[in-house]
């Protein structure tokens, strides 16, 4: 090959790279961004949705999905979590169309598709979740970096707690997990990043 | 004994100096990144047993200066930094904006716990000195 067909190739190579990256990441996310951006990772197979079959990241192109991993029985993070996520997409009016909250168990012991679909319910009726086979939702937390562990009961009863990452992953409409969000940050920050993350290609 | 007087007076002047400097010209930074770089071959390390160590356990970041923390992973393998798993060859840059302490579970560290302390930006003289001595101290130790 010539020198002039690979500098062709390397153009047309890095011209592809760019177009998979789209838009570059805004600067200015009150969230943290990732740079560049690559595609989230899909759900694997044995994850189920409340609202559907199978739960896969792709039901959602065109939208901007927020990602939450938790579990129904959390006293605190979650719902301070899924409330903030209500009211963000309150403060987004119309562009709220184009936003998916996806809450993915990390305790499938308890969170059957009923439970989770009937707890997501009081914050918002269009969140999705999802719970399903231990090991895939075990992959698919390794996929993010998610940690979740079962904490026992202090008192030695049969009830027990999850220790679990609290961010929450921001997908843009392309599929690609662009940042993520501490938790702790409010509802206008979630509708500013959402509105950021909607404009991009 | 002129002359070392004559000394003296001018290290205490220059000294002198330097401390108002410190303490009433407000910082400056050329960019609110803290950087932390992953190293190439750092994850072959780990497995070679070495304890390679990049974040700190805790990070002192000021508002309005450095307030962003940059983590970039020039390794060959994802990495895992608290809540966030950065790829080969990608950054994650995240912002800071409400001064507190932010605790992160963090297996890279002993105590299973990464802690930023994001200080409001040094407003008073003494703040300024602190700062700046802080900064200088973490430079040289980087």
């Amino acid at each position: 090959m010539s020198a002039s067909r690979w500098l062709l190739a390397a153009a047309l190579a890095g011209a592809c790279t760019l177009a998979a990256a789209g838009d570059p990441t805004p600067i200015g996310l009150k969230a943290g961004a990732f740079d560049p951006p690559q595609a989230a990772a899909e759900f694997p197979d044995g994850v189920r949705a409340t609202d559907a079959g199978a739960a896969r990241l792709a039901r959602w192109r065109g939208k901007v999905v927020l990602l939450v991993f938790g579990f129904t029985h959390c006293p605190a993070v979650c719902p301070t979590t899924l409330a903030t996520l209500a009211e963000a997409r309150r403060l987004l009016g119309a562009d709220a169309a184009a936003l998916q909250v996806v809450y993915v168990t990390v305790d499938p012991e308890r969170d059957d598709l009923a439970h989770v679909r009937a707890y997501l319910a009081g914050f918002d009726r269009s969140f999705v979740g999802a719970t399903g086979e231990p090991q895939a939702l075990a992959l698919l937390r390794k996929r993010y970096g998610v940690t979740a562990q079962k904490v026992p009961a202090a008192d030695g009863g049969a009830d027990y707690a999850m220790s679990h990452s609290t961010s929450i992953y921001l997908i843009d409409r392309a599929g690609r997990l662009r940042a993520l969000m501490p938790f702790g940050h409010s509802a206008a920050d979630f509708a500013h990043d959402v509105r950021q993350l909607q404009a991009l290609r | 004994m002129r002359t070392l007087r004559i000394v003296a007076v001018a290290l205490a002047a220059v000294a002198s100096a330097g401390l108002a400097w410190a303490a009433f010209v407000p910082p400056r930074v050329e960019s609110h990144d803290e950087l932390f770089e992953i190293p190439k071959g750092t994850y072959a390390r780990r497995m070679a047993g070495d304890k390679v160590e990049i974040l700190p356990s805790r990070i002192d970041l000021a508002l309005g200066l450095n307030d962003h923390l940059l983590l970039r992973n020039l390794d060959d393998v994802p990495q895992q930094f608290g809540p966030v798993l950065v790829m080969p060859g990608q950054s994650f840059r995240l912002p800071f904006e409400v001064a507190s302490t932010y605790s992160f579970d963090c297996t890279a560290h002993a105590s299973g716990q990464m802690t930023i302390v994001v200080a409001e930006a040094p407003a008073t003289p003494w703040d300024r000195i602190r700062w700046r001595w802080n900064r200088m101290r973490t430079k040289i130790h980087a």
